[in-house]
């Protein structure tokens, strides 16, 4: 297989990692839309036996991030979204939706940490190559991440609750 | 780290919960906006993109027509459809998986989608008797509006596409014209309402030129 049908191939990972960090259906694949034409454009500076795959999300990085400063602060993102259902009311564990919305409210370079590791099963060392970051500051923002969500999904103190899934 | 093991478990429940909400992505159909590669064809970016280029209008040589169309000495400006239609071959011809959107055996529907989006009749000429069957075709953007292309192999898997454009209120007629773009030879040339350019990158000239002759046989009988 040669690099552009790999790349062809690593569409819907793309394509899910941007859902993820847009929440967004539009916004999503306009990010992944802009990645792959930068991707084309510079594949060239595409070293060959490297992990692709990373450095794909290193191009969908930097395409994002020019595009959060392209936009409107996002303190202001946050204003709008809709509140979480109450938490502690129920008592069956982490509704599915709420996670979006919490996940949403990270802040991105945080949410980026999150995804890359948690979701799309990066390693830490591949999560800095991939931000461009140190391996010490992967670390902490995952943590903080973590703490965030635990805290918006739970309503207890950071640190204090464990998510429960439902099936 | 001394609640590990507990961190461990929470991990791999949030892990699963952004599984349980992300990975229908994964399945959903790819909009064609992420499909059609290259949508703004830069030219610094096909400069040094992967489809590497040559862009060899010297090669273009004054081409004595045997076939059915007059010879008119090449120009030495190769238009940007034909660029364009070399690209497209360089990139889908080697595509296993996806090679087109529709296949040959949707062919009705095919040339029905195609002609609606391109706003005229596009017809699919019959290539079997040079060899080539229909495998299907895609749309493509174009700087003029949507490009319909076609794709056709031999029984050993050889293929060539014909790349259909309409073009900007031109209602003219050109004999063939050649070109080569890096390894992908081109004969292209304009029938009233539509631009045709018929791509190979392992056929001899000659060859090429006796399906193009084919071809446009076909759409005017």
């Amino acid at each position: 297989m040669n690099d552009a049908e790999s790349i062809v191939e690593l569409i819907p990972r793309l394509r899910r990692y941007a859902r993820a960090l847009t929440g967004d259906h539009a916004a999503a694949d306009d990010l992944v839309q802009d990645t792959l034409e930068r991707a084309w454009a510079k594949l060239h500076l595409y070293r060959r036996g490297t992990d692709l795959r990373a450095w794909l999300f290193t191009v969908m990085h930097n395409v994002y991030v020019n595009q959060l400063r392209a936009a409107r602060p996002v303190a202001q993102l946050d204003e709008d979204m809709p509140e979480l259902s109450q938490p502690g009311r129920e008592s069956d564990g982490l509704e599915l939706r709420d996670l979006d919305l919490a996940i949403r409210r990270l802040p991105p370079d945080q949410r980026e940490v999150l995804l890359l590791v948690v979701l799309e099963d990066m390693s830490y060392d591949e999560a800095a190559g991939t931000l461009g970051i140190p391996i010490g500051t992967v670390m902490s923002r995952l943590a903080r991440a973590r703490e965030k969500l635990r805290a918006m999904l739970s309503g207890l103190p950071p640190g204090g609750s464990q998510l429960k899934i439902v099936k | 780290m001394d609640n590990a093991p507990q961190e461990d478990l929470e991990l791999k429940a949030l892990s699963q919960a952004l599984h349980q909400l992300y990975d229908p992505v994964l399945d959903e159909p790819l909009p064609e906006r992420l499909r059609a590669r290259r949508q703004r064809w830069r030219a610094p970016a096909i400069a040094a993109g992967w489809v590497i280029l040559g862009l060899c209008a010297g090669t273009i040589a004054g081409w004595q027509l045997h076939g059915s169309r007059p010879a008119i000495p090449a120009q030495a400006e190769v238009p940007g459809f034909v660029k364009r239609a070399a690209v497209a071959h360089a990139t889908y011809s080697p595509e296993v998986r996806h090679p087109v959107e529709v296949g040959a055996d949707q062919e009705q529907h095919l040339v029905a989608w195609l002609s609606k989006r391109l706003g005229a009749t596009v017809r699919a000429p019959k290539l079997e008797t040079m060899g080539y069957a229909l495998v299907g075709g895609r749309l493509l953007p174009g700087d003029n509006g949507p490009v319909a292309h076609f794709m056709y192999q031999t029984a050993q898997g050889r293929r060539i596409t014909l790349y259909v454009r309409t073009t900007a209120a031109e209602n003219r007629e050109t004999a063939f014209r050649f070109a080569a773009e890096g390894n992908v030879k081109v004969f292209y040339w304009i029938d009233r309402k539509l631009g045709y350019a018929l791509s190979s990158a392992d056929l001899r000239r000659e060859d090429l030129l006796a399906v193009a002759d084919a071809v446009y046989r076909q759409l005017n009988p």
